[in-house]
């Protein structure tokens, strides 16, 4: 089966880098095609080494409590740019204060991410799923 | 080639001249120099030869050259389109390719390249196309689809692709097909992050001196010389890097600018990392090659005048000379009429310096990285976009513009950090050189023979303000 490529990067104005280098490092040892685009990254410039490198999906992180904003678009600005059926994965810390994390899930997921992840879950769950839902998806 | 033949004779065919300098190896000095009009329109020898012939009647004995070597930016330079799939990546990256091999780079493509595009494209009549898209294993479609369209199109020129290499063995199948003359080499852009334009960079000088020397008519002047090396911003690039780094047994001066005022454009080369040097910066946007050409080609002193008075402001221009009787529109549409023609009155020296300055400062501002600040969460957050040149040493001027003007270092100046502009990452504190004597071309080709010669030539030459 084809290498299966992933961008990784933390979005907006968020310098939390280590469980960004963390990701990666679990990723590729799983054999995925990792692009890290590190810390500050816009969600355009996520889209734009999706296009380049024609990735599987997106692994957004989001550890500075303004998720929601930040990620507010982004599945609409993937259509726009020609990768409307890419898999967008988000986790971190999304939202501040005491919230319902079914609540939360279910808002990102209304935004168009295809998987959600509550702070604190283990890379492996998250590669686990990958590996599933891009084996689903793939040829 | 005799065994005592102690000089080098250097030429550049360019557009208005062919100039030539003749140095000699042994003493390490400048022993003649002259120039005639460019005869490339019809036969390149006659102003070769004429050129030959000035220098021969200067000295007494004819000068016995160990070399003869060239750089060309007659018949319009080499003319250059470029490629890639999204603007700021691969795109970029294959413009900066073009550029870092001394093209002029005349359309830039991204995307799919539409049949309107195509047909713009063709009527560039680029002598070399730079196809480029997607990093290696990633997305195909958009350069097959690229290939597909300039194997079908109306194009002469070799295709030089620099893309994905999963695609490559298709891309060759369809350029065959097309009976393109093509080469292919590595992705500029492999990975992403990764800028990769040293292989691109030298496969294009391989062609310019196979193929499109022939194709313009130049070859010709291989009957009196050994042969024409390179395009001479090359020339000039070459130069830069080796005044930067030197040789094993010549120091070079470090990190450094050359700042190239011409009529109709304006070019700077970095030869710097351009690494953050404030802590708490964080570094975005495509990497940086450490050898780094920009060509501003609005920032002419001369075709261009009137767009440099543009981006400025007549007001700014008729501050600086204040004087009211001048007509400011008239002197630039002269100076685009007559570009050989020397400044007279003091308000026209007064133009010509003020357009050098404001060009140099432009062209500085556009090259050198930038700071944008955001805020977040935690506050303030600088982010760094293209190189950080504030602890440049050393910034060499060079060009007629500048040669020629009484007051070189007055537009150096303007290539400074500034406090009004805190953001754009300009030199701060450098010393100022003069490339009095025209000689950077020159020691760019002799390099390629001598470079400990060529270091020590520079060095002897070039002059510190």
């Amino acid at each position: 089966m084809k290498q299966k490529t992933v961008i990784l990067g933390v979005l907006g104005v968020d310098a939390h880098v280590v469980g960004n280098k963390i990701m990666e490092y679990a990723l590729r040892k799983e054999g995925f095609k990792v692009a890290n685009l590190g810390t500050f990254v816009t969600q355009e410039d996520f889209i734009k080494a999706a296009v380049e490198t024609d990735a599987d999906a997106i692994l957004v992180g989001s550890l500075c409590g303004h998720g929601e904003l930040d990620c507010r678009g982004f599945r609409e600005n993937c259509i726009e740019a020609g990768k409307g059926d890419i898999h967008l994965v988000v986790g971190g810390n999304l939202v501040v204060g005491k919230q319902s994390w079914e609540g939360v899930e279910q808002r990102f997921k209304e935004m168009g991410f295809n998987r959600v992840y509550p702070p604190g879950i283990s890379p492996k769950v998250v590669i686990e799923d990958l590996k599933h839902d891009l084996g689903n998806k793939g040829p | 080639m005799s065994k005592t033949a102690n000089c080098g004779l250097f030429i550049d065919f360019g557009s208005t001249f062919t100039k030539a300098i003749v140095i000699d190896l042994d003493g390490e000095r400048v022993v003649g120099r002259a120039q005639s009009p460019s005869t490339v329109e019809t036969d390149i020898t006659v102003g070769l030869n004429a050129v030959l012939d000035e220098i021969n009647k200067a000295r007494e004995v004819e000068p016995a050259c160990r070399y003869k070597l060239a750089c060309s930016s007659a018949a319009g330079g080499l003319r250059m389109v470029t490629i890639g799939l999204v603007p700021d990546l691969t795109a970029e990256a294959a413009k900066r390719a073009a550029l870092g091999a001394g093209a002029k780079v005349v359309g830039v493509f991204s995307y799919k390249v539409t049949r309107k595009e195509l047909h713009e494209l063709e009527t560039m009549v680029p002598d070399i196309v730079l196809l480029a898209g997607g990093t290696d294993g990633g997305d195909q479609e958009t350069i097959l689809h690229n290939a597909t369209s300039l194997s079908g199109c109306n194009l002469h020129a070799p295709i030089v692709v620099a893309g994905n290499k999963v695609a490559s063995d298709e891309i060759q199948a369809i350029l065959a097909s097309g009976h393109k003359e093509y080469i292919i080499t590595d992705n500029v852009m492999p990975e992403m992050g990764v800028l990769e334009v040293d292989k691109a960079r030298s496969i294009i000088r391989e062609v310019f001196i196979n193929r499109i020397i022939e194709a313009k008519g130049l070859k010709k002047a291989e009957q009196f010389i050994d042969g024409i090396l390179m395009p001479t911003p090359t020339a000039v690039l070459t130069a830069a890097r080796l005044l930067s780094q030197g040789t094993a047994k010549e120091e070079g001066l470090g990190e450094l600018v050359v700042v190239d005022i011409g009529g109709a454009t304006t070019d700077i080369h970095s030869i710097a990392r351009g690494d953050p040097t404030q802590p708490g910066l964080v570094q975005k946007g495509l990497p940086e090659p450490f050898v780094k050409r920009t060509v501003e080609g609005d920032l002419g002193v001369r075709y261009n005048a009137s767009s440099i008075v543009d981006a400025v402001g007549r007001e700014h221009f008729e501050a600086q000379l204040g004087n009211s009787d001048f007509d400011l529109e008239e002197a630039v549409n002269q100076l685009s009429l007559f570009p050989d023609r020397l400044p007279e009155s003091e308000s026209e020296r007064g133009l010509d310096t003020e357009l050098a300055r404001n060009a140099a400062r432009l062209a500085m501002e556009r090259h050198a990285g930038t700071i944008q600040t955001t805020f977040g969460p935690e506050g303030q957050v600088l982010i760094q976009y293209g190189k950080d040149l504030r602890g440049i040493q050393n910034v060499i001027g060079t060009g007629g513009p500048l040669i020629f003007n009484p007051f070189p270092g007055k537009i150096l100046e303007e290539t400074l950090y500034s406090e009004e502009n805190p953001f754009s990452l300009k030199p701060k504190a450098p010393e100022f050189y003069v490339d009095e004597r025209y000689l950077l071309y020159a020691i760019g080709l002799m390099s390629e023979v001598e470079p400990d010669k060529a270091m020590r030539v520079a060095k002897k030459y070039l002059r510190r303000l």
